[in-house]
């Protein structure tokens, strides 16, 4: 097969809010202290009971916000996303005004608006104008709305546009709240975990939700990258199941495919991946599919990790803050451990991080899936300048 | 070999049109009263259509409609590239109103994704392809085309799928379009205004 080879784009830096810190610097710090952003949460806006969850302090995000130059009335996702941005876009302020496109990729944006039957807010695509507009980025923004895939396809999908040529650079933000919208949706279901969540534990029951905001400058110009740092989006692919809309396929078939098509443009060997940054909800299913879909992909080997055990499943952030903690880390040479993991639960013996490990890193996986049979793959090869 | 759309089906205003053909009109303004009908003229046949929320049921009877008047087969590399304003915004309102009233449904809360469409959507047609839901203010050709032809272009997909699934209440437009690289209308934001 003679595919033209296309234009380099790289992912030049991250930064995200999350409970367990207001910068990304932060989070490191903290999850390589052992803290966890989940915490039993006693609120009866979301539910009668105790829970566990990764609720923001909104009192704290009001103060913080209020350190911010905006004059306008925001909503908390909004905030949320701004604090975000805030280092990336004075880092980036010239390239913003260069052909430079917006990604907002979300689950359910303003949800909570419906509870106040405010209709409006409740529209994406306001909350993307939004955006744009206090992030003076003059294209039109695109929302991306693919469930749990979203936050790492926005990546996939600012790598396509830049090849297009229609784009110099993308600020990409995934964004998240904990809504009682979800939580008692997922309630519904009985797939809310009784404690923090165990992805790929033998005794994981479901998944603890949580709230992020996430935001990631991706660029062809590699002269612009401020960080010595800075990642290569290599390959990347998103493959349907056709298998069921809230349940995973058991042979992982669309994440197995995703995977491959990723290696496929990267022109890599499974042997060359040094890790891989998974979706791991812990749910029964899910974590299941992934061992199924790794093993096939012959990444049975390598070090998994899933995140969602010290930040919860922040849906459509998920993807987005999961690539931003792990590239930082791999900026490090460090593989983090899958927070939560105690006995192996999988049918397959998948090599499941136990603790944090050095290693030097060049190229790492990350994945995600989700309802509606969506599968997303993307592989980062590491650079220095 | 250039990309054009080759087929389209548009449903609005209580016509079903393939290709300028009207195939089905109904003067009913509910649009679940509408659909259902298009339904039973389509002889559908796919019982899980009536456990579906508006918007897949609109995506999956314009994309069946589409399907079905093909004289071959679709490729089974064709992506879906679905976009709209209000997401799946009725099925929202419903679960909003169950958790205010005090239990939620899982039936319903599957739906409010508007990805789900694009599960729908494989599902049916057993497609394992390339797969993503936009969401605009309005319609957006120039998007629909970069991406259209970035999919074709950098071989993730041999065909595309694409367009424009709105539903709120009654007022729904869908036009989907297929994107293959044989004669067609040219791929022009022209052309994609006129037939929206």
């Amino acid at each position: 097969m003679n595919t033209i080879k296309s234009e380099a784009v790289f992912f030049a830096e991250g930064e995200c809010i999350t409970p367990l810190g207001w910068t990304l610097q932060k989070n490191i710090e903290n999850l390589k202290a052992d803290k966890s952003a989940i915490t039993e949460v006693k609120d009866k806006n979301f539910a009668e009971n105790p829970f566990y969850g990764a609720v923001l302090n909104k009192e704290k995000l009001n103060q913080k916000f209020e350190n911010l130059a905006y004059q306008e009335e925001f909503s908390t996702l909004e905030k949320m996303i701004l604090l975000a941005s805030e280092n990336i876009k004075n880092t980036y302020e010239n390239a913003l005004k260069d052909k430079c496109g917006l990604i907002i990729s979300s689950t359910k944006g303003n949800i909570t608006a419906l509870e106040n039957e405010d209709i409006s807010a409740y529209f994406l695509s306001n909350l993307a104008q939004k955006i744009g507009k206090a992030l003076k980025i003059k294209s039109q923004p695109i929302v991306l709305s693919n469930a749990c895939v979203s936050g790492i396809m926005a990546i996939s999908v600012a790598k396509r546009l830049i090849q297009s040529g229609a784009y110099n650079h993308f600020i990409v933000i995934g964004a998240d709240l904990f809504s009682k919208f979800v939580f008692s949706g997922f309630q519904s279901f009985q797939a809310i975990s009784k404690k923090p969540c165990k992805p790929y534990d033998k005794s994981r029951d479901g998944i603890t939700l949580g709230e992020a905001a996430a935001v990631a400058f991706i660029t062809k110009d590699k002269e612009k990258i401020k960080n010595k740092t800075y990642f290569e989006i290599i390959g990347d692919s998103s493959i349907n199941d056709a298998n069921h809309i809230s349940g995973p396929s058991r042979t992982g078939e669309g994440l197995f495919q995703s995977i491959e098509n990723a290696k496929k443009e990267a022109d890599i060997s499974a042997e060359k991946v040094a890790c891989i940054s998974s979706h791991g909800t812990a749910t029964l299913y899910n974590d299941e599919m992934e061992a199924q879909a790794f093993t096939r992909a012959k990444l049975q080997e390598k070090p998994v990790f899933s995140l969602k055990g010290r930040f919860g499943h922040t849906l459509g952030a998920a993807g987005l803050l999961e690539t931003v903690i792990t590239l930082k880390f791999a900026e490090e040479n460090l593989i983090p451990p899958s927070f939560n993991y105690e006995k192996h639960g999988l049918t397959l013996p998948l090599n499941i991080s136990s603790t944090f490990q050095e290693k030097e890193m060049d190229i790492i996986l990350k994945t995600a899936s989700g309802f509606g049979g969506s599968n997303t793959a993307v592989l980062f090869k590491k650079h220095h300048s | 070999m250039k990309s054009e759309i080759t087929h389209y089906c548009q449903i609005k205003n209580g016509k079903v049109i393939f290709d300028e053909n009207l195939l089905y009109e109904d003067k009913e303004v509910d649009f679940q009263k509408f659909i259902k009908n298009a339904y039973q003229f389509f002889e559908l046949d796919y019982r899980k259509f009536y456990k579906m929320d508006p918007l897949c049921k609109l995506a999956v009877m314009n994309s069946s409609v589409l399907i079905a008047n093909l004289t071959e087969k679709l490729d089974p590399k064709t992506a879906l590239l679905l976009t709209n304003k209000s997401a799946c915004v009725d099925i929202d309102l419903k679960h909003q109103k169950s958790i205010t009233e005090g239990f939620a449904r899982p039936a319903d809360f599957v739906y409010t994704l508007p990805n789900i469409s694009l599960g729908e959507i494989s599902i049916k047609n057993k497609l394992r392809s390339e797969n993503s839901f936009f969401i605009f203010e309005t319609f957006n050709p120039e998007f629909l085309i970069t991406y259209t032809q970035q999919l074709i272009q950098t071989k993730k997909a041999n065909a595309v799928l694409a367009g424009w699934v709105e539903i709120a209440e009654n007022d729904y437009n869908a036009l989907l379009f297929l994107v293959e690289k044989k004669k067609g209308i040219a791929l022009k934001k022209e052309n994609l205004l006129n037939l929206i």
